[in-house]
């Protein structure tokens, strides 16, 4: 048995995973237990969670792999430095104590960070693999895919010098083709807007997302916006590779993503302050840089399908986490079908570093893949907690709670009390790996109110009026709602809402004002239909996680729709609830009406004041 | 020492000898920077280092 852990750490998203024999066995983010969003620290508690739940003593593990290789990566800081000298002198500043007094040491910062798991001699013996940051991000897509052989796109802000790579992945190998280099990045581009749009760098990315549909395709400014980027900051060749205008950036040797003075001048616009008003200028600047970026995916895409000639595409890295981009993507029909890692940006790299140890370095097979099934088990692979210590949790808050026996019955009441407008905490199983609430971590509604989109964001996530919220729908019932044409286990793909779900659009819709937009019925789902009668669509299934599929079909029985919003058990900017104590937390802290933790059914009414109150409005930073 | 192996095993592989000289220099320009400032604060706006 080859035990493998893998590591992400000391930029964002930090993460642990560990695999047996090339199979996915427990993963998580650091954020989760720290409850510190985007997390960058080494993932101690993350790995105490693996080798505690795995039953594996640090001593049988085999290697541990690191996502990047550190020394690269420093090559590419001193070489940038080095070409726009003596521009970014202050940047060089601020990065060389990191490097010279930590990052560059980082096998022994490693072996140092593990030290609590086993003997200095046993911890020095064990071998570091250090697998480049884009073949850690191609192998957490490939080898848990599906496929036996696929084309892999992997996009992201940076590693050590690839930002953007095509691979060909066969059986065990995978062979890299063709890659774009630092300081040329769609993702950081991508960032840049985000900052430009007063949303934060590395998190806010899904915000601007969110807001490009609010964007009107016809004005004439965001036809304007789109020439300008594609005129002076990208130059996009026919096979979707790309150079950026450095004139106009300033992460490569600054301490921001953009030269707002050239920014402001070409799109005669200031940048937006974090948290001001958001008018119609920014939501078209929104949908223009995603436009530009759907047509770089896709033109890599079609380029990988040429260099490989292969009928299925996987993928990973931040970008891949552009679900409209996404699905798009599957709507061209360039590869016969898709697969994205759901856990697509940094953390996922913890796992590709320790199956491209395993598969690569140590050139093991993979595992016979006879059903066609990936081998994520639905991304539930965190902590789960038994019954014994729900309880203890609950009781230490005096909690109030019912426990039903059968689960049946629990199903039949939480979706009765949801049918009615109410808003429940979901807590089941494991933890889900990757940035979108499955099910096991979420916050449900009933899709079919008219306020609930308004209700969860203001009173429940505490978030801005404008971002739109997504669906489970019964695997089964996919195409009663979407135009979608395969499942999305994972709500990765963005699809269209069934024309006949619809209601007719006004005639000067996209000229309504942001929140009067927002605010009109779009379909008999209006809590789950975006601006642009689209959906961020999560399939379930019964096979990868019953019990969320049971409560649905619950609910299906008492209204005939087999659908439910679903959104991550969080508030702004707090990471994902962990434990049964983060959820009563939230619960309680949030208007939120019920809670159910396992077998637990708790109602807000009955609950006790809770005690020893901090201002926690206050605890998590602004994402 | 670990570390020098290794880093002298990744210019050879690379065949970029030039990065020997500048990083002696870094590391006495960066020890100077670190006993002075403290702790290395890793930055900023989006962690490319």
């Amino acid at each position: 048995m080859t035990k493998i852990l893998g590591i992400s750490a000391f930029y964002h998203d930090s993460a642990a995973a560990i695999i047996e024999d090339g199979q996915v066995l427990y993963a998580a983010q650091e954020e989760r237990f720290t409850r510190k969003k985007n997390d960058s620290s080494f993932p101690i508690n993350a790995i105490r969670f693996i080798l505690k739940e795995s039953k594996i003593d640090f001593e049988e593990i085999e290697a541990v792999a690191f996502y990047d290789k550190p020394f690269l990566k420093f090559e590419r800081l001193l070489e940038t430095y080095h070409t726009f000298a003596p521009k970014g002198l202050k940047s060089f500043l601020s990065a060389m104590p990191v490097w010279v007094k930590e990052k560059i040491f980082m096998k022994r910062l490693i072996r140092e960070s593990l030290s609590e798991f086993a003997d200095k001699n046993v911890i020095k013996k064990t071998k570091i693999f250090f697998p480049e940051h884009h073949l850690s991000h191609a192998a957490s897509a490939f080898y848990p895919s599906p496929f036996n052989e696929a084309a892999i796109l992997t996009i992201d802000g940076v590693g050590e010098w690839a930002t953007t790579a095509i691979s060909h992945g066969r059986d065990k190998k995978i062979k890299v083709l063709s890659e774009i280099h630092f300081p040329h990045s769609l993702g950081l581009l991508y960032s840049a807007f985000t900052y430009y749009c007063g949303f934060k760098v590395n998190s806010g990315e899904y915000k601007l997302m969110g807001l490009a549909p609010y964007g009107n395709p016809d004005s004439e400014e965001t036809k304007n916006y789109i020439a300008s980027i594609k005129a002076e900051l990208i130059d996009i060749r026919k096979d979707g590779s790309f150079s950026l205008n450095m004139k106009f950036f300033n992460y490569a040797t600054g301490l921001e993503m953009c030269v707002l003075k050239e920014w402001e001048k070409l799109f005669n616009l200031p940048k937006r302050t974090s948290e001001g008003k958001i008018n119609q200028s920014y939501m078209n600047l929104a949908l223009a840089i995603q436009v530009v970026t759907e047509e770089v995916v896709l033109k890599l895409a079609q380029t990988a399908k040429e260099l490989t000639n292969s009928k299925y595409l996987v993928l990973a890295g931040g970008v891949a986490l552009n679900c409209v981009a996404n699905g798009k993507l599957l709507q061209k029909k360039i590869f016969d079908d898709i697969w994205i890692q759901p856990a697509a940006g940094d953390s996922g790299g913890s796992l590709g570093a320790a199956l491209a140890c395993y598969h690569i370095a140590m050139d093991k097979p993979r595992i016979e893949n006879n059903d066609q099934a990936d081998l994520m088990r639905g991304s539930y692979l965190g902590p789960s907690y038994d019954d014994h210590e729900v309880e203890r949790y609950l009781k230490k808050f005096g909690a109030k709670f019912q426990k039903f026996e059968k689960f049946d019955q629990l199903t039949d009441v939480v979706s009765e009390k949801i049918s009615k407008g109410n808003v429940v905490g979901w807590f089941q199983g494991r933890l889900e790996w990757g940035p979108r609430a499955l099910g096991n971590r979420s916050i449900l509604g009933d899709s079919r109110f008219p306020d609930m989109q308004k209700k969860l964001n203001l009173k429940i996530k505490y978030r801005e009026g404008f971002r739109p919220f997504a669906p489970s729908v019964l695997e089964e019932d996919r195409n009663e709602y979407f135009d979608l044409e395969k499942d999305s286990p994972y709500m990765l793909l963005v699809s269209p809402v069934k024309g006949k779900r619809r209601t007719e659009e006004p005639k000067d819709y996209s000229g309504y004002a942001l929140y009067d937009r927002l605010y009109h019925l779009r379909s008999d789902v209006p809590a789950i239909t975006h601006i642009d009668y689209s959906a961020r669509v999560q399939t379930v299934s019964q096979k990868t996680n019953k019990r969320y599929w049971k409560l649905i079909k619950a609910y299906k029985e008492k209204t005939g729709f087999g659908l439910l919003v679903n959104t991550s058990f969080n508030v702004r900017g707090e990471p994902i609830v962990c434990s049964p104590m983060d959820a009563y937390l939230c619960f309680m802290r949030t208007e939120m009406d019920y809670l159910v933790i396992g077998n637990y059914y708790l109602e807000k009414v009955n609950q006790p004041v809770l005690k020893d109150q901090v201002d926690w409005k206050n605890a998590f930073a602004l994402d | 020492m670990e570390t020098l192996k290794d880093f002298w095993a990744f210019m050879n592989s690379r065949k970029k000898f030039w990065l020997l000289p500048a990083l002696l220099l870094l590391f006495c320009l960066s020890a100077l920077l670190v006993f002075s400032s403290g702790s290395a604060v890793a930055p900023f706006i989006y962690t490319i280092f």
